[in-house]
């Protein structure tokens, strides 16, 4: 066993997931392939949407193969960085915008 | 950071037998990898065969007033190999012979080929195509080459311009600091004189290298990116963009070794292997013919010094195109490049 939670190479194994249940495996990455391919969205700004909220999930696989993957759609290094600022005005916005939340209860209760 | 070709570092990629050696067992993984020929055999495709010599293709030398940090050639200032007068000669008594269509001229940048001039006026010709690979910043780089585009307009030569991106980030990332610059300009003077505007009839097209270790995005949807964004952010147009694969020799092989990339590289390429695009490789229907005269399937498997397996007809004096449709073309791992995703030639995606 490996001596790190993540190994670059688990990456790649993710498909042995249907080893333990097959089922819901194939739908799943069935519905996956689906929702990546080219609709209303281009496949480039599906691979930054993935790019971003991998950041937001902070999933190091995810990270990993899409910063590859917005690369191979034809992303640009700047692209991805705002991509990532998006993904971070989010959680930073998700954070502050519960400030409302602080002030309206300190000012119930407070004089 | 600053780049200078393989050979005046006397480094020992400048040797193709060390390249190849690489290529085929660097380490467990490249031990490992299946070979070309044995997917290629897969296919039906083995040995590969050619399809005619629809595109003639002239490496007039290796010196550059760049030094790109992919170069497939180990091009630079340094570097001194030019075609002969001699074998120009034997060039033009070749292209006569089959009559071709394409003429297809590379370099190193081909403009600083002292003779490029004369010989383009002795081949240019009514209903023949003769594209010209230029890297753009010779152009407008010195003096001397300023009135090139006017001389590409005389003789409506297609224009192919290497520009890995739409912004300089990446651009000079690839091609050295100031490229991105440079490129926009001499575009811009292209569109003056006409090339990559609708209805002049001037072929203006643009060459794509993924600056890194993966693969072209899909050829026409990065064709509109650049089309939108060259518009958007300079008014320049042009006609087509050619994706091409990075092939792991000569400087970027240096650049996978150095970065730890060629092992997840040659996976990523033999992973993509694509039979429709094996079918389609440029080799099939382009004659490769180095400074020297001597014959090729392809630009790369020059640069690895691998001739055309038709002894007889090695060299452009001997040049014998019955001859030379009976032989095989030569592979070797670096092959995977082409058949890699949506394949890969000097003309783009071949799926």
């Amino acid at each position: 066993m490996s001596q790190s939670y993540y190994d670059p190479k688990d990456l790649k194994k993710f498909g042995d997931i249907a080893e333990f249940e097959p089922e819901l495996a194939e739908k799943f990455f069935s519905y996956y392939g689906s929702v990546f391919a080219e609709g209303e969205l281009t496949a480039r700004e599906k691979a930054l949407i993935a790019l971003a909220v991998a950041h937001a999930v902070q999933c190091p696989y995810c990270i990993d193969a899409y910063t590859e993957t917005s690369l191979e759609k034809g992303a640009n290094e700047a692209q991805m960085m705002e991509a990532v600022h998006v993904a971070c005005a989010i959680r930073g916005g998700a954070s502050l915008v519960h400030g409302v939340q602080m002030m309206n209860k300190a000012k119930k209760i407070g004089m | 950071m600053k780049v200078s070709s393989l050979k005046s570092r006397s480094h020992k990629l400048m040797d193709p037998a060390e390249q190849i050696s690489i290529l085929n067992t660097y380490s467990p993984v490249m031990c490992t990898l299946p070979r070309f020929g044995q997917l290629l055999e897969q296919s039906g495709l083995f040995p590969l065969k050619p399809s005619g010599i629809d595109i003639f293709q002239m490496n007039l030398g290796y010196m550059c007033n760049m030094t790109c940090r992919h170069c497939h050639v180990d091009a630079g200032p340094d570097r001194k190999e030019m075609m002969s007068r001699e074998n120009l000669e034997h060039c033009i008594h070749a292209i006569d012979q089959i009559d071709a269509k394409t003429v297809d001229l590379t370099g190193g940048a081909p403009e600083m080929h002292p003779d490029f001039r004369w010989f383009v006026s002795q081949i240019s010709k009514s209903g023949r195509e003769i594209i010209v690979r230029s890297n753009l910043t010779i152009l407008v780089t010195n003096p001397k080459y300023r009135s090139f585009p006017d001389f590409f307009k005389e003789h409506k030569l297609n224009v192919t311009c290497s520009l890995p991106f739409y912004n300089k980030f990446t651009t000079d990332k690839q091609r050295g600091v100031g490229t991105y610059d440079r490129s926009v300009e001499a575009l811009k003077v292209l569109n003056e004189k006409g090339f990559g505007i609708e209805g002049t009839g001037l072929k203006l097209n643009l060459v794509y290298n993924p600056a890194g270790a993966f693969l072209p995005a899909d050829q026409k949807a990065l064709e509109a990116d650049f089309k939108n964004n060259l518009r958007r952010k300079h008014g320049i147009e042009f006609n087509e963009l050619f994706t091409i694969t990075n092939l792991p020799i000569s400087r970027y092989l240096e650049y996978l070794l150095e970065s730890e990339n060629l092992d997840t590289y040659m996976q990523k390429l033999v992973e993509a292997y694509n039979p429709s695009a094996a079918a389609n490789v440029m080799c099939r229907n382009t004659l490769s013919i180095s400074w020297d005269g001597k014959l090729y399937d392809c630009d790369f498997n020059q640069m690895l010094e691998i001739p055309v397996d038709a002894a007889d007809s090695a060299h452009i004096r001997d040049f014998n195109p019955e001859l030379l449709m009976k032989r095989s073309v030569r592979i070797n791992q670096h092959c995977f490049g082409c058949t890699a995703g949506a394949g890969s030639s000097c003309g783009g995606a071949t799926t």
